[in-house]
């Protein structure tokens, strides 16, 4: 009798204990291939990401001319030689000019693509598809495209073609200073690379707006349009947006390769990466300098991305 | 699966876990390996032959890059194996040498930087016998505190060449000043052909020999900034005076050192390298004339930039002497391949006097010019000259050329730099 009475209350016992077994396995599975799966990623993030800027941190301190080994601890003079040496300043205005063109034209340029895709009725994946592709594009290749056979200087460029039609003399669009033609390509370029990208950002944005919101907008007496954007589409699209903002502000900051390939490392078209590339992994090899730079360059942007996120209120309750 | 069973195979979870342990010390062998460019294999069937690395960056001419990997195959004492860079070859470099999974053997220009960060050893020993047969300016250029640490490859002199008909076409002599060079890039240009082709920046390229044409040089002999005054502010302005002149090509394809804009017929005149003269006799036959970048005035004197590539060891090599001795049969030993590189791709005048005095296809028409003009007013690079002090110059002719700013206050921007650095490297 008392065998089976045990045999009964055994049960929850040895099934609570078993439970806990399986749930601590499952864990300890669970755990395992976690780490399976994401600690290749994380080991790479770790060597490849975090361990470089550790010791850039430490190279900033140091002064390591062909080198990246600390050669003399020189403290906070690779900062202030920084901060006073008028070509990284110099680099910081391009940027500026850059971002000046670039943010809002991308902004209002993928919006209004993503408004005119979304009301297609007909082969609206075709035409998503259509501009989305050339965010597939290398950034070099395009720059070549635009460098050898759209704007380059000679005859047979497209663009001078074209002028030529009009009986307009050849530009020399990427040496000409005066004006500042080399601008044309490097903002042109860049729009038809991310066009796309931000593009499908406000297209789901979009789709995110419940349609009832504007059925009660008519229903109130709002006329299609205008008024439809501007106080329901518009402020429903505010967190994508912001988002798309900051990210075009902080891809503005990093932007490289159009530079270099489009004009190359010339101090009047010279975004920060180029001159701190030029420094660091060019020919100067002047790792002290070039990590100081790198590292004012990073807290720039976290300030910036901040300040934006704060004044746009990113992030809050209800985005 | 009943565990009796024996050798049931891998369930899933095993292939998982297998695969997946597999992949990531794939990804992590993967990140920690790198083409170092060396043969894969210690002997790879050459017995006890050590491993070397040469690397070299991307010459234009054809049949280049076959010539530098059949000299490799024909060397007997290790297995060297070639590594070519297109695109940036000296940001490639740069970070090469920071590891020892760099070149063993590369090609360069000197500074005395590299001496300063370890990057080369002397080569003394392999150039004492051979020393006399070598140029003084091409010693002088690899040398630092009379060591010297490169062995000169080619002589690549730059200089302006010329379509003679366009020239006798508008009565033009070939100039002799600059101001003759200005007036005659505006005489030469039409609707479809400009004056002259001096790069995409607008001249760059030309700073140095302007600088020399008005007497003064990067730095003097006591290791000074030689390019401020008034006369170096005076060449800088007669450059952007060509630029301002609209008869210079802007935005060609190619950039100077590339002779297609002349042989296209896009401009009457090129600034470029002796390299490219066998493209262009090939495109124009002998309707080439050559001059050097003409004197200032009357004061100055006609420049030629005696350019070229050397050949160093690195010190970060695990295999300093077989690559010495490489470098050694390589570039002092094998004449005939010394030839062969020089002349049988692009024109280069051989660094040995020796082999340069048998170089018969340097010694008639255009390119026997070339050489007299580079014998007559050649400069080499000054090994003190690092690239931030080349920098500084650049940005002061960018400024002056293309945006026209006052070269004296350019000059002395670019003063303060190359102050600097002349005491963080001489104290």
């Amino acid at each position: 009798m008392s065998a089976p009475a045990q045999t009964r209350t055994d049960p929850a016992v040895t099934g609570e204990q078993r439970g806990g077994r399986r749930r601590r396995k499952g864990i300890a599975g669970n755990t395992l291939w976690f780490w399976v799966f994401v600690g290749p990623f994380v080991l790479g993030l770790l060597i490849f990401s975090y361990l470089p800027i550790l010791w850039s941190l430490v190279l900033s301190f140091f002064e390591a001319y062909n080198t990246a080994t600390p050669s003399k601890f020189v403290g906070l003079r690779n900062y202030i030689d920084m901060l006073t040496d008028h070509n990284f300043l110099s680099s910081l205005g391009t940027f500026t000019i850059f971002a000046v063109f670039i943010v809002p034209l991308t902004f209002v340029l993928s919006l209004a693509l993503a408004l005119l895709v979304n009301q297609v009725k007909i082969a609206r994946a075709f035409f998503r598809s259509v501009f989305f592709l050339p965010t597939a594009c290398s950034y070099v290749v395009a720059s070549l495209i635009w460098r050898l056979s759209i704007f380059n200087g000679v005859r047979f460029g497209l663009a001078n073609t074209v002028l030529g039609w009009f009986g307009v003399d050849n530009i020399a669009w990427l040496s000409t200073v005066s004006p500042p033609w080399y601008w044309l390509p490097l903002v042109t370029v860049r729009l038809w690379l991310q066009l796309g990208f931000y593009m499908i950002l406000f297209i789901a944005g979009l789709q995110r707006i419940s349609p009832t919101l504007y059925e009660a907008a008519y229903v109130d007496g709002a006329k299609p349009g205008w008024q439809v954007f501007r106080y329901i589409t518009l402020p429903q699209l505010r967190a994508t947006s912001v988002a798309v903002l900051i990210l075009n502000l902080i891809a503005a900051y990093q932007a490289f390769d159009e530079f270099y390939n489009l004009v190359g490392n010339v101090n009047y078209a010279r975004p920060p990466l180029v001159y701190l590339y030029g420094i660091s992994l060019g020919s100067i090899q002047d790792l002290g300098h070039g990590s100081a730079g790198a590292l004012i360059l990073a807290v720039i942007i976290m300030i910036v991305t901040l300040l934006q996120s704060r004044i746009f209120g990113f992030g809050k309750a209800g985005d | 699966m009943p565990a009796h069973v024996p050798n049931a195979g891998l369930t899933r979870r095993d292939l998982l876990k297998r695969t997946g342990g597999l992949a990531a010390l794939a990804a992590f062998t993967a990140a920690c390996g790198g083409n170092t460019g060396r043969p894969s294999s210690g002997g790879g069937g050459g017995g006890e032959k050590v491993n070397l690395s040469q690397w070299y960056h991307q010459y234009g001419e054809t049949g280049t890059q076959q010539a530098a990997l059949k000299y490799a195959k024909a060397y007997p004492d290790a297995n060297v194996s070639v590594q070519w860079t297109p695109g940036d070859y000296g940001a490639k470099l740069s970070s090469g040498l920071l590891s020892s999974k760099g070149p063993d053997v590369f090609e360069s220009q000197f500074n005395i930087g590299m001496v300063k960060s370890n990057q080369v050893v002397p080569l003394d020993d392999i150039m004492a016998d051979v020393k006399d047969d070598f140029l003084p300016g091409d010693l002088a250029t690899n040398t630092i505190d009379g060591k010297i640490y490169g062995i000169r490859m080619i002589i690549d002199p730059q200089v302006i060449y010329y379509r003679k008909s366009l020239l006798d076409k508008a009565g033009i002599k070939p100039p002799e000043t600059v101001d003759d060079l200005i007036a005659a890039a505006k005489e030469l240009t039409t609707n479809k052909v400009k004056g002259i082709f001096v790069g995409n920046d607008g001249g760059n390229a030309m700073g140095g020999p302007a600088l020399w044409s008005s007497g003064g040089s990067y730095l003097t002999d006591d290791n000074k900034p030689g390019f401020t005054g008034d006369r170096a502010a005076k060449a800088f302005g007669k450059l952007h005076e060509l630029y301002a002149s609209k008869s210079i090509l802007l935005g060609a394809p190619t950039d100077w050192w590339d002779p297609t804009a002349i042989n296209q017929g896009l401009v009457a005149m090129q600034w470029i390298g002796m390299w490219a003269v066998p493209g262009m006799q090939k495109v124009l036959g002998d309707d080439i004339g050559v001059i050097p970048f003409p004197k200032l005035d009357a004061e100055g004197k006609p420049a030629v930039y005696s350019g070229g590539w050397t050949q160093f060891v690195s010190s970060k090599s695990a295999n300093i002497d077989a690559a010495k001795k490489f470098v050694k049969w390589l570039w002092i030993d094998k004449s005939e391949y010394q030839e062969d590189w020089s002349l049988n791709y692009g024109f280069h005048i051989p660094p040995r006097k020796s082999l340069a005095a048998k170089a018969s296809k340097l010694q008639s028409g255009v390119a026997a010019d070339t050489v007299k003009l580079n014998q007559d007013y050649g400069h080499t690079d000054n090994p003190s000259w690092t690239p931030k002090m080349g920098t500084a110059f650049t940005d002061l002719l960018t400024n002056v050329i293309k945006k026209g700013a006052d070269p004296a206050a350019e000059i002395a921007k670019a003063e303060k730099t190359v102050n600097a650095e002349l005491s963080r490297l001489f104290g």
